[in-house]
């Protein structure tokens, strides 16, 4: 995607651990690296563990503002409150912002208050969906969640992510087995599929597959960044 | 449902409660477990169990009791505060030998806390914190597929025994997302008629029998109570044998051996994979039932070859104390922990376990 196509706030929800930390992570490094002025808003208030803000300290480094502060107790305190800091990337038209919404219809309600900053046509609004997730292994799961989060926030999806991975068991057919998902759900609801999600581990292997050359929409390296290395050591 | 899915830990435990036989569920909501009695709400009436939100863990355990006696398969769940509530209920209901499943996801302590992982409540599960002699099992999965075989069968293993089962899995279990394969649906029974056939001693009623059941939790004279605590002690004994599980990895004569569960286990399990390939030769002892305790894998330790048995837990010794238990004092033990909600990153265990090694050397 050009800049010059690009949105300026950027809005992610999803199905509980649909992946949608991640691809906001990945997506705002790809934005950086295309030297896109980038700030990750986790607006994620219903999820105790593995929430963007555990990673300020890195993505800073990087170059990428995060904003989240929980009153500085980001990663002990559970109350469903933010500091009015989050709303700085939004005022600002210079920047572009990833907005990673909490998982199902209950973490998304948390945008109704920032609202005013959402016109139509000047946001991306994308629902992350892994296929490999009981809940959206259907069409009308997928479906289910979608109209739930446009209903509690009131916003329009514009695009679709395929996530779907089986983490470090994760193949080739398991991306394919969610393009083709996907691509059925994005008929259905008549909204395109945008982007589809491929592990760093497989993404040489998969771009020079026949396959990937068929796929028109832009496929995202995705290096999981919120999982420690000893999580997919094998125990015996 | 043979197919792989991703499922976050606390889904898992309900899928693997539910499939294996889970018939009423009890909670009350605490972070990092309140997926559960979100899942359970919406699932256990749809597949034809009971969601009984109770007002609190005190009425968790007591609504659970109550579920058990009238031969109920009954699920409880809470994270360590909460569990720490439950513990006069578990004292009773191993007292009056009803079959309960119980998981605690644990967070750090003590007092209210924090909700990051914790490992923590080793002393409040493995010995209780109820009144009286009573033992309850415990067991510690490490990986998400582990701990859906145990919860799944852990009904049954609580029948058999007719006594409380504990699932200790920390915060983290809870909240990672993991590729598993779910077990088949079990229904060990359909109806009240059938729970008899499977409970013979459970409190459904008389319905014309010549004898009806009782379940007795008032001893009143001490002979009766100390035959009664005897009996209870010969069946722990029993199990003490039969439900003992454990896992050992890592190199061959190991001159470092680490002894973690949970959440460790799998740090550990990196660890000892980076000491191998630089040449240090070690290994691991994860103990799977936390009660009954392992001990045959630490009998087979040898003094000569082993230099050091390192407890690497979330907790301040806690586990260790067990460890020196077994080990008798034949091998230098040491512990690496980290406490408050704080996981050490394999880099750290690398480091603090070649420090001790040097040390000893």
């Amino acid at each position: 995607m050009k800049p010059s196509d690009l949105k300026q706030i950027t809005i992610v929800a999803g199905h509980y651990g649909s992946g949608k930390t991640e691809f906001c992570l990945n997506l705002a490094i790809q934005r950086l690296e295309q030297g896109i002025k980038t700030a990750l808003i986790d607006l994620d208030i219903v999820n105790p563990y593995f929430r963007t803000r555990e990673k300020t300290a890195e993505l800073e480094k990087m170059g990428i503002k995060v904003y989240g502060d929980f009153y500085r107790s980001d990663i002990t305190m559970e109350i469903p409150a933010l500091s009015a800091d989050v709303r700085t990337p939004l005022e600002d038209r210079s920047t572009y912002s990833i907005v990673d919404l909490g998982g199902n219809s209950s973490g998304a309600l948390v945008a109704v208050q920032f609202g005013k900053y959402f016109h139509e046509g000047d946001y991306e609004f994308l629902d992350v969906i892994n296929f490999n997730r009981p809940e959206t292994r259907s069409v009308k799961g997928a479906a289910d969640h979608f109209h739930e989060i446009e209903e509690r926030t009131g916003l329009k999806f514009t695009g679709l992510v395929n996530n779907t991975h089986l983490l470090r068991e994760t193949s080739i057919d398991t991306i394919k087995s969610g393009v083709n998902f996907c691509e059925e759900v994005s008929a259905i609801l008549k909204v395109p599929l945008l982007y589809t999600t491929c592990p760093n581990f497989l993404f040489d292997e998969f771009i020079a597959s026949p396959y990937y050359k068929s796929l028109d929409h832009q496929i995202l390296p995705v290096n999981l960044l919120m999982r420690e290395t000893w999580l997919d050591t094998k125990l015996s | 449902m043979s197919e792989k899915v991703l499922m976050k830990g606390n889904e898992a435990f309900c899928e693997a409660a539910i499939r294996g036989g889970c018939r009423f569920y009890v909670g009350y909501p605490i972070t990092p477990q309140s997926e559960i009695p979100e899942y359970m709400s919406h699932e256990m009436p749809k597949r034809g169990g009971t969601f009984v939100q109770s007002e609190s863990e005190l009425g968790s355990i007591n609504i659970s009791y109550g579920i058990a006696c009238a031969g109920g398969n009954v699920f409880v769940s809470s994270a360590s505060p909460g569990i720490a509530l439950m513990q006069e209920g578990m004292s009773f209901a191993c007292s009056a030998e009803v079959p309960i499943v119980i998981l605690n996801v644990s967070r750090s302590g003590p007092g209210i806390g924090g909700i990051q992982p914790a490992q923590a409540d080793y002393f409040q599960v493995t010995r209780g914190g109820g009144n009286g002699d009573y033992k309850i099992p415990v067991f510690a999965p490490s990986t998400m597929q582990e701990a859906i075989d145990i919860i799944y069968n852990s009904f049954e293993i609580a029948d058999q025994l007719r006594n409380p089962v504990i699932i200790l899995a920390d915060g983290m279990m809870g909240q990672m997302m993991e590729p598993v394969v779910l077990p088949e649906e079990k229904q060990p029974y359909k109806t009240e008629a059938e729970i008899t056939k499977y409970k013979p001693w459970a409190l459904t009623g008389t319905k014309n029998k010549d004898h009806r059941n009782r379940i007795v939790s008032y001893w009143a004279k001490p002979e009766e109570l100390e035959h009664h605590i005897i009996h209870l002690f010969e069946k722990y004994a029993k199990a003490e044998k039969e439900l003992v599980r454990y896992e050992t990895i890592g190199a061959e004569d190991p001159e470092i051996v680490f002894v973690a569960f949970g959440t460790m286990a799998r740090i550990v399990a990196e660890v000892i994979e980076i000491l191998n390939n630089e040449g240090i030769k070690a290994g691991m002892i994860r103990p799977i039932s936390l009660w009954p305790f392992p001990k045959a894998p630490f009998e087979a330790l040898s003094p000569e070859k082993t230099k050091v048995v390192i407890s690497t837990e979330l907790s301040m010794g806690q586990l260790l104390a067990d460890v020196e238990n077994s080990v008798q004092g034949r091998i230098p033990t040491r512990l690496i922990n980290r406490v408050g909600g704080i996981v050490p990153t394999t880099n750290e265990i690398l480091e603090r376990a070649k420090k001790i090694l040097g040390e000893l050397k």
